[in-house]
Formats: structure tokens, sequence, C-alpha cells
């Protein structure tokens, strides 16, 4: 926002830690880019996030963005939080209680860049405005609502003129509407941010939504990372699919491979199921198959339509959970496979009849199977 | 109206006050903010002189100067003779008996700022000296008031630590607490009953001070 674009380079970071618990991780994120750091609660995510702010120091490892480097364990170099020009805003903000919005912001601001205390707080509202806050500079903590909070943390981060902008979990503290209103507010300012951004998250639908990439942490370890659409659609592991939460998760066998011009098929139960890309896997190998619940389609009941051809599946209604204008729907199979999960339209539901103990027919589509490699990996052992 | 006396209580209270809160806030912020092996028995040895009787804290005190003993003959050696029976020895003594009034409340106030306040000030890029300075002692501010409330009343109504170790001389250790016992033991009642308005006056203004910054505190640091 202010004086020539700056050379920033891209976040390269590998973090070893025995205690608080044993982390093993290695993230990248290129300048522009917005990465989701995703895992469940406990999984490292926000102690990542320090390691990476200064805020904890890493016995193993290495963090540089571009030609700096924050941190080299073996050349025990560390630069404190102060020396990194890193944004970070916090889960619950951190705002400082006794400062007014714009006192805050100005308090970040490099004083090199901007000498002298009007000037500070001069920029310091131009970046209020940047993050919609204008007229408000002179409040308190208190007298903010959360949005506004989370503005005012957002502000003071970017207003360090930081290299790597971290947000630790930004919209847990606010209400549902704000949080909406936060997250299209990130992606328009984010566009105008060329240095790494990197979003912590718990709830996978944001990250898919926000973020260009995303990287899957489970118990410190990096289990997956890629593009944000790929990853959630194509796990790599049969824990990963979970921890994206995938429920569709059946061991079966590779009967015929696919080819580029052919489907190919496994043997699940007693049936084969068409797989349109089965991956690297061969004739005869034991895989798992994932399907997110999007790709299961219900049959009418009364009157059968063309699809049903595409592996039709039977079986009993065991749970029904309305969820508003979709309704979730537990298909039980038999009590070695377990049940499928899928949602319908709550008036489908309605119209079709179907309600627990009703026998129905699903198919399940061939483009949306995924196929894992049915054991663990090493890393989700760990 | 006890000239000397009212002198003596305000020097005493005020020097009290000035060399215990900086001692208050680097014992109090040390203490706040860092977990170490025997923590329990500093804050239990800081909280003593609450509970010890004045007596026992006195008859220590003057044992401890005594020129009998190594503390006591340092102490001759810098000041050029005893203190007992004299304005530093009470000083010192109410340095000692005011140490848990100094330290608590500013304890407290430093615990009750978030650790990720002071981290988003590192992020900043405020060194930790700014730290400090900029956010740290402006959010404790209510605790320092406080302890220098309590201290400076604390110190105008001490009486037995200051007998025992100042005994009652007029100009020298004579504070406003020991003149009511010392009119009032000459049948002077009427001058008796004008110290005890004073002190009255005095400590409930202190109290005032206390609820001030504090009541003032809980708005301002609602949801922060």
């Amino acid at each position: 926002m202010s004086g020539p674009a700056k050379m920033v380079g891209g976040l390269e970071a590998a973090i070893g830690l025995d205690r608080p618990f044993a982390m093993d991780a290695q993230i990248a994120c290129a300048p522009g880019e917005l990465m989701g750091l995703i895992g469940p609660s406990g999984s490292g995510k926000t102690t990542l996030l320090r390691a990476l702010a200064g805020l904890v120091r890493p016995p193993r490892g290495r963090i540089s963005v571009g030609a700096r480097v924050w941190q080299d364990a073996e050349a025990r170099t560390f630069l404190p939080p102060q020396a990194r020009r890193v944004g970070l805003v916090f889960q619950d903000f951190a705002l400082f209680p006794h400062l007014t919005a714009r006192e805050t912001v100005a308090l970040a601001i490099d004083p090199e860049a901007y000498a002298g205390r009007s000037a500070q707080l001069q920029h310091a509202e131009r970046w209020l405005t940047r993050v919609n806050l204008q007229g408000l500079g002179d409040r308190k903590p208190d007298a903010l609502s959360g949005g506004q909070r989370q503005r005012v943390a957002v502000a003071r981060a970017l207003a360090r003129d930081p290299d790597v902008l971290l947000l630790d979990e930004p919209f847990s503290a606010v209400d549902q509407m704000t949080r909406e209103r936060l997250k299209r507010e990130l992606a328009s300012l984010r566009a105008s941010l060329d240095i790494p951004i990197i979003l912590v998250t718990h709830d996978l639908d944001e990250a898919s939504a926000l973020c260009d990439r995303l990287t899957l942490l489970h118990r410190g370890h990096v289990l997956q990372s890629g593009a944000a659409d790929d990853m959630l659609s194509r796990p790599a592991s049969t824990t990963a699919a979970r921890l994206l939460g995938h429920t569709n998760i059946f061991p079966a066998t590779v009967a015929q491979p696919s080819t580029p011009d052919q489907a190919g098929r496994i043997a699940w139960r007693d049936t084969t199921l068409e797989v349109a890309d089965t991956g690297p896997f061969n004739a005869g190998e034991r895989v798992a198959w994932v399907l997110p619940a999007d790709q299961i389609v219900m049959h009418r009941r009364e009157r059968p339509s063309l699809g049903e051809r595409e592996n039709p599946i039977t079986g009993a209604v065991s749970e029904m959970a309305r969820l508003g204008a979709e309704t979730a729907v537990t298909l039980r199979l038999d009590d070695e496979t377990g049940a499928l999960n899928f949602r319908i339209a709550t008036h489908a539901a309605r119209r079709n009849g179907v309600e627990p103990g009703v026998d129905v027919t699903v198919s399940l589509l061939a483009d949306g199977i995924h196929l894992v490699p049915e054991r663990a990996s090493e890393a989700d052992a760990i | 109206m006890p000239a000397d006396a009212t002198l003596t209580s305000l020097w005493l209270a005020g020097l009290t006050a000035l060399v215990l809160i900086p001692v208050g806030v680097a014992a109090g912020r040390a203490l706040a903010m860092n977990d170490f092996p025997g923590k329990g028995v500093v804050e239990t040895l800081v909280l003593l002189p609450l509970i010890l009787p004045p007596t026992v804290l006195g008859y220590y005190l003057l044992v401890a100067l005594a020129p009998a003993n190594p503390i006591g003959q340092a102490i001759a050696a810098l000041f050029g003779g005893s203190l007992a029976f004299t304005f530093e020895g009470i000083l010192i003594a109410s340095l000692i008996a005011n140490l848990p009034f100094a330290i608590q409340p500013i304890q407290r106030s430093f615990e009750a700022i978030p650790e990720n306040v002071r981290e988003a000030a590192w992020v900043s890029g405020l060194s930790r000296l700014q730290t400090l300075w900029r956010i740290e002692l402006p959010l404790a501010w209510p605790g320092i008031v406080t302890a220098a409330a309590l201290v400076i009343a604390h110190t105008l109504g001490e009486f037995g630590v200051i007998l025992m170790v100042g005994g009652n001389i007029p100009g020298e250790t004579q504070t406003l607490s020991i003149a009511i016992y010392d009119r009032l033991q000459a049948f002077q009642e009427r001058e008796a009953a004008t110290i005890s308005i004073i002190l009255l006056v005095a400590s409930l203004a202190a109290l005032a001070v206390v609820h001030a910054t504090t009541g003032r505190r809980k708005t301002r640091g609602r949801g922060a």
C-alpha cells in the first residue's frame, strides 16, 4: 500500500519439536499464496504458527522467507519475533485493552518507515480505512464488536508491513453472519497482498473456500499437502480421508485397472463397482475406496431412472437427520461393511417416502470414487 | 496538632512508598510471569509480615540491627551507628512490614495481563522494554496505584513495629499512631481525638483511591 512493491520470497519451514508434543513438519507457502493449515484439535497447527512467528523456539528446523533466514537450528540462528517482520492475527485477537484502535495499529508501524507520532497515527488511519473501520479509530477494544476487533487485529498485523501473514483461526471468535462478511473481506484483501499468507483453521469448508492450497497436519506431521479442491476429493490415505471429513471409506480389491479410455472395476462385498480412475493400483491389489457424500445419488423409489446402472447399491435406511434444506441419510449395508452416508434434499426425502427402515437404492458415481492404499501409511501410524 | 509527628509520619509513608513501589513492580512482575522452584516459598515469605505479630517482627529487627551481629555491624559501618531508635531504623522496619502490600496487588495486576497480549506486542515489533513501558505498565497501573495507597495508609497506621524498633522519640520516631497512644497515656484526649480523625480521613482517602482505580479498570478491561 505504500512505497514500491517489495520483493518478498516464499516461506519455507521445517520444524522439529519434542515438547510439549512431537512435531516434524515441513511446509511451504509462495508469495501471494493463501495456504490453509488444517487438522484436528491438538494436531499442532497453532504451535507451528507460533514457531513461524518466533514465539516458540523449536530445537530443530529451519525457517526462511526468500533469502532471509529466520531460524536455522544448526547454525544457531534464531531471530526473535521483533526481528521477523511477521504479521500474526491471534485467535482471540489479543488487542491492547488500554489503547484505541488507531493507537494499536500505529504501535505496529515501523518507526523507520514513518518517523514521528503524527505520521504513524495518520498511516494507522489509512490501515483502519482499508479494513473498513473508518471513524472507529478512537474506540478501545471494549467498545468494538467482535468483527471490528478482528479487523483491528488484521490492521495491526498488516501495518507492520510484514513479509508473512499468519492468521490463527481468525473467524472463530465471531458470530456466523460476521464470519461470512469477514471471509469476503479477507478474500478481497489478500488479492492486494503479495506475501505468503497462512490461515489456520479446523473448518474444512472455510479452508476450501478461502485457500489456494491446504496442508493437513496430524499429530505434528504433515499428512498431505495440495491444491484445496483436489485434496478434499482425493485424500492420500484412509487417515487423511477421515480427517478431511469422509465417512464412506471401505476396503476393496482392484479387479481391473482403468485405462485412459475405459473405466476400471473394483471388487467390493459381493459385487463390483465401476471406478473412472483406479490410480496407480494394479489388479488384485487391496485398496480402500473413498466416496464424498455428494457423489451418491438416490434413485426415485417408484420410478427407476437411467442412472441406476451406475454402481447401484441397495440398503435399509437406518438413520436420518434433517439439517435444514438437506437431510443426512445413513444406509445400513451389512454388519461387516458398515454404512453409507449421503445427503439428499429434505423435500426429496419427504416426496420419496424415505424414512428409517425403508429400503433405498443409490448410485455410487464412478467419477467420484477415489482409491487409496488399504493400509495406513507410516505417516498415519505416527 | 502534633506537627512533628505528622511530619515524621508523612516522611515515613512517602519514603516507604517511593522505595517499595519499584521493588513491588520488579518483584510482582517476576512472580507473576515466571514459574520457578521455590516460588511458593518466596510468596509465603512475602506474605509473612502480613500475619506475623508486629511485635515479633519488631523484635527480630531489633536483634538484626543490634551491633552484636554481622548485619548490625554492617549497618553501623554504613550509617555510622546503630539504627535502633532512629528514623532510618523505623524506615527499614516499615519497608519490611509493607512488603506484602507493595508486592501483592502489583503481582495480581501483572498476572491479569494475558500472555498473548505481550506476545502481540513483540510480534508488532516492540522490544521487551517497550512492551513493559507501553503495554504492561499501563495495564498494571491500577495495581500499582492500589499498592501505593495501601502502603501509605498502612505506614500511617503502623504501630507495633515502629514502637519496638523506634521507640517514642518526638521529632525522630514518634509517628501519628504512636502519638495517639502517647497523648492518651498523658490524658490529652482532645489531641488523641484530633490525630485519630486525621488518620481516619487518610485511610478513607486511600481506600477511595483504590476503589476509583480498580473500579475503572473493571469497565475498561472487559472483553478485551
